[in-house]
């Protein structure tokens, strides 16, 4: 490779296009980084604070993808205060001081402001892609300025965002000159949508492939939306109330039968069931639906639904469907890749909930399932061992028993086994969410078997420090662990402090760990970001003459490359 | 009032004045029942002929009485401070015989100490330690409650760990604690609060009356003037405005008496309980919500029920700058608008 200019080198890495992947040839040679690091155009941030723009855009001066994650993931369950971080302004003010060609722009769990919106705005001309995941402060006036100075948007995709909707108008702002759009997702949305404005943009949009509505477009809109759109390949519908033989529902009709293209359906955030047959003609070409949403849909309407969706890949539904209706996805969708089941009622109150059964069903009716996100109400070892032999290709496994620190029902004994018989048969696995009664026997499986694991959950689970260090010893390739209401504490915690150099983080919440122990633990390693979160006891923390023994409430550490980040709010305590 | 007494010594833990309120306001002349937010029968049968659940239509009749009865903001009485009576006697503390639900873990049952692997937290113990509201850091569903309160749950919810109660009007988490009671543990299920947002509105939009209210929480932010950050509620575990009122004192105590401070409450004295009634309820601050439409009104001149489907955002706002602000009979104008 000495012997070829550095083009043709470069017109090979860009053939390269997993950032593992290009992360690995810039390790090679001096010359291979440096070829790497201009020609590098995508750049995925796991960890907000791990870097800081100026040193990214030192390595990389010409990037034009920039992904970025915020909090930690237990933000999504209220673990983590508002306050707490993942601001994307310094970013965005950075990139547009040195006038990068940014063009898209990926946040997870970030603080977005209408400021920062603007400024995204106003200072890349060539922006394209905007999508905004979990992401939260900022308006619809942000969007506003989004929608008006990005002249070639291709992008806009809001997915489960908190947005102050100001009812402005901020689809008119898209000008009429506006005809890029290929995804637009406000299904988020809680306002009033403006729909003659809606449907303009949308039939000077011939490239658009992805439609997601919120809930204030009815369902004549979305009959005019669809026969303007009849390219359509991905569709969240949003409201879908209507009598079935009303005229607009006629119209919906033969404009659903024109959309040969739809693959992926969504939405349902309002839905009168017995509408659904209106979509029956294209089930047989469905790869995605997700009814997760979709509360007031169940019983024979669903089943209805699902029986026509032979192609399916992924699935995301509530378990009001049941373990019937899970008996049927599993022999009509052979294709199912991904299934996840959310619970609707979260108190657990033992109603048409799902069990071990229809998790049974699935497995053994689903060879290609990788990946399963699974609220039930209870569990066995036998039903996890079985599902292990049916499907040893999960990459992902994720089983909440609504209850913390339920047995299995049957035998009463912990699920140690059933989950260690998870990890044993799939060797790919690479996140695990673990759930019900639990001893640390359950961690030694995990530490000697999932060997590709990257991401662990823990809650309510083990009973001392061994659990943690089986886990810490024998994942080599852990990144993210997370762990809350367990038993483990300042040995595990402080075992192999080298060990937290190899992860992206590690969450601890309502565990043993001490104030002391932490204290150590940042003394040790300096390149890690020690942070205690503690919000009701301000100042008592620094008080206390018994700290060292004081246990911590919540405790986030994470790898960093640019030290202590200034921006933490007074109760966030950096070590 | 022997009954509600009775009705305490029972309960044990969970009977915090604002159910007992509750109570005395909304059983009509009927015996006293108890708050059983989960109205189900088929939970452990232990206690149960002392804690009958509700029947549906009681709910109903409480419900409507909630709404009548509360129109602007209650009186100065704080019922939840009165809690911490019941916190620091350990006699109250049986409730293993209502919480079975945790076969193989009977030792921790009965222990009031271990917290480990349960629901609930170090808090429980730093309550029973009288150190409740300085070292408590439990946390509820409703978020960031100050420790009382917070221990007051604790309490309540220690053993069995709970799941976010459904959004019925009368849910209160200072609720009673019947067998089938199961306490909130904040971030579990691990649902993303916009999920469970977006199909309470789902459920409560829909017309569908099936006995199975909406998903349960539905958080609003709560700023304050002056308050270095700002707070989530979640406006279902409320019943009425008195809870709610409670609730978000607790939530800012700190920052009023870091203000009030010059005036010689120390700085560490939580329970500043007739400068904090003054700040909140009377003279300095009012409780403000931005409804639906955008416009900001006071808190308290609606109905509870209509008040939690439109308010959006809630806001302490000190008195003098929250003169202009719509009255009663705008609200009401409002309101009838809607109806």
């Amino acid at each position: 490779m000495n012997y070829f200019p550095d083009e043709v080198i470069e017109h090979v890495f860009d053939f390269v296009t997993s950032q593992r992947d290009r992360n690995a040839i810039s390790l090679v040679c001096k010359s291979w980084y440096k070829i790497e690091r201009y020609s590098r155009q995508r750049v995925f941030i796991g960890n907000c604070y791990a870097i800081n723009p100026e040193r990214l855009l030192g390595r990389f001066p010409c990037l034009r993808s920039l992904t970025l994650k915020g909090k930690p993931h237990f933000a999504d369950f209220n673990l983590v205060p508002h306050e707490w971080g993942g601001f994307v302004q310094p970013w965005i003010e950075a990139l547009a001081r040195s006038r990068l060609g940014l063009e898209e722009l990926r946040l997870k769990r970030m603080v977005v402001t209408d400021v920062s919106l603007e400024l995204l705005s106003r200072s890349f001309p060539n922006f394209k892609s905007l999508v905004l995941v979990s992401c939260e402060g900022f308006t619809t006036d942000g969007l506003a300025s989004i929608a008006a100075n990005c002249r070639h948007l291709r992008d806009l995709d809001l997915q489960e965002n908190e947005i102050d909707d100001h009812r402005g108008q901020w689809l008119s702002c898209f000008p009429d000159t506006c005809t890029t759009l290929v995804t637009l997702n406000f299904a988020c949305l809680e306002g009033e949508t403006n729909l003659v404005a809606l449907e303009r943009l949308v039939a000077r949009s011939p490239n658009l492939k992805s439609l997601k509505l919120n809930r204030a477009v009815p369902l004549d809109a979305l009959a005019r939306l669809m026969v303007c759109a009849p390219q359509i390949v991905d569709l969240g519908v949003g409201s879908y109330e209507n009598d079935p033989d009303s005229e607009s529902y006629l119209k919906l009709q033969a404009a659903i039968k024109k959309c040969t293209s739809l693959k992926r359906l969504s939405g349902f955030l309002e839905a009168s069931p017995h509408c659904l047959s209106a979509f029956h003609p294209i089930c047989h070409n469905l790869t995605s639906l997700n009814l997760s949403y979709a509360a007031e849909i169940h019983g024979s309407h669903l089943i209805k639904l699902i029986q026509h969706c032979k192609k399916l890949q992924r699935l995301w539904i509530l378990d009001s469907i049941g373990d019937k209706g899970l008996a049927v996805v599993a022999s009509t969708c052979k294709e199912l890749q991904e299934l996840r089941v959310f619970p609707t009622d979260l108190l657990g109150g033992g109603n048409t909930a799902v069990t071990e059964d229809g998790l049974v069903a699935i497995s053994a009716g689903c060879p290609k399932l990788h990946s399963i996100l699974y609220f039930c109400q209870q569990m066995t070892n036998a039903a996890l061992i079985t599902v292990a032999k049916n499907c040893p290709n999960f990459i992902r496994f994720r089983l909440c028993i609504l209850e913390p620190n339920k047995p299995d029902h049957v035998t009463s004994q912990p699920l140690d086994e059933g989950f260690g018989a998870i990890v044993q048969a799939c060797k790919n696995l690479r996140r695990l969410s673990l759930s019900g009664l639990l001893t640390d026997q359950v961690f030694q499986y995990i530490g000697m078997y999932a060997t590709q694991l990257e991401m662990l959950s823990i809650a309510f689970a083990g009973d001392t420090d061994k659990g943690m260090l089986y886990v810490l010893n024998g994942c080599k390739k852990m990144r993210k662990l997370e762990i809350r209401d367990s038993p483990f504490g300042d040995t595990a915690l402080l075992a192999d402090v080298n060990k937290y150099q190899t992860m992206r983080s590690l969450w601890m919440s309502s565990c043993e760990v001490t104030l002391g122990g932490c204290k150590r633990l940042a003394q040790k390693a300096p390149w890690l970001n020690v942070e205690i979160i503690n919000e009701n006891d301000n100042n008592r923390m620094e008080e206390n003459g018994h700290e060292g023994r004081q246990k911590v409430d919540k405790l986030y550490l994470y790898r960093t490359v640019v030290g202590t980040r200034t921006d933490a709010p007074p109760f966030v305590w950096i070590l | 009032m022997c009954p509600e007494e009775e009705l305490q010594s029972n309960v044990s833990v969970a009977s915090s004045s604002p159910t007992s309120n509750c109570i005395s306001r909304n059983t009509a002349g009927g015996g006293l029942k108890e708050h059983n937010y989960l109205g189900l029968s088929d939970c452990s049968s232990v206690g149960s002929s002392t804690l009958s659940g509700l029947a549906e239509d009681d709910k109903a009749t409480i419900s409507l009485k909630a709404t009548e009865l509360t129109l602007g903001l209650p009186g100065p009485q704080s019922p939840a401070r009165d809690t911490d009576l019941n916190l620091l006697s350990p006699a109250k503390l049986d409730e293993k015989t209502f919480f079975p639900l945790l076969p193989s873990k009977d030792e921790i049952c009965s222990s009031s100490q271990k917290n480990i692997a349960l629901g609930n937290k170090r808090g429980f113990s730093d309550a029973m330690d009288q150190f409740s509201e300085a070292k408590s850091s439990v946390y509820t569903e409703k978020n960031w409650m100050f420790p009382e309160v917070a221990a007051t749950q604790s309490v309540t919810k220690k053993e069995v760990p709970q799941n976010i109660p459904k959004g019925q009007s009368i849910t209160t988490n200072n609720s009673s604690s019947p067998p089938a009671a199961k306490a909130q543990i904040v971030g579990w299920p691990p649902v993303r609060s916009y999920r469970k947002n977006t199909l309470a509105t789902t459920c409560k939009n829909s017309d569908e009356v099936d006995g199975k209210p909406g998903s349960g929480a539905l958080f609003v932010k709560v700023s304050m003037d002056g308050a270095p950050y700002l707070r989530k509620v979640d406006l279902r575990s409320y019943t009425n405005y008195g809870e709610l009122s409670s609730a978000l004192e607790k939530m800012f105590t700190t920052f009023t008496l870091g203000q009030c401070g010059t005036n010689g409450a120390t700085g560490k004295d939580m329970l500043s309980e007739t400068k904090l009634k003054d700040l909140l309820n009377g003279k300095d601050y009012v409780l403000t919500y931005e409804d639906k439409d955008g416009d900001w009104m006071l808190v308290g001149d609606v109905p509870w029920e209509m008040f939690i489907d439109v308010c959006k955002k809630l806001k302490i706002m000190k008195g003098c700058d929250a003169i202009g602000l719509a009255a009663a009979p705008r609200a009401m104008e409002k309101s009838k608008m809607r109806a």
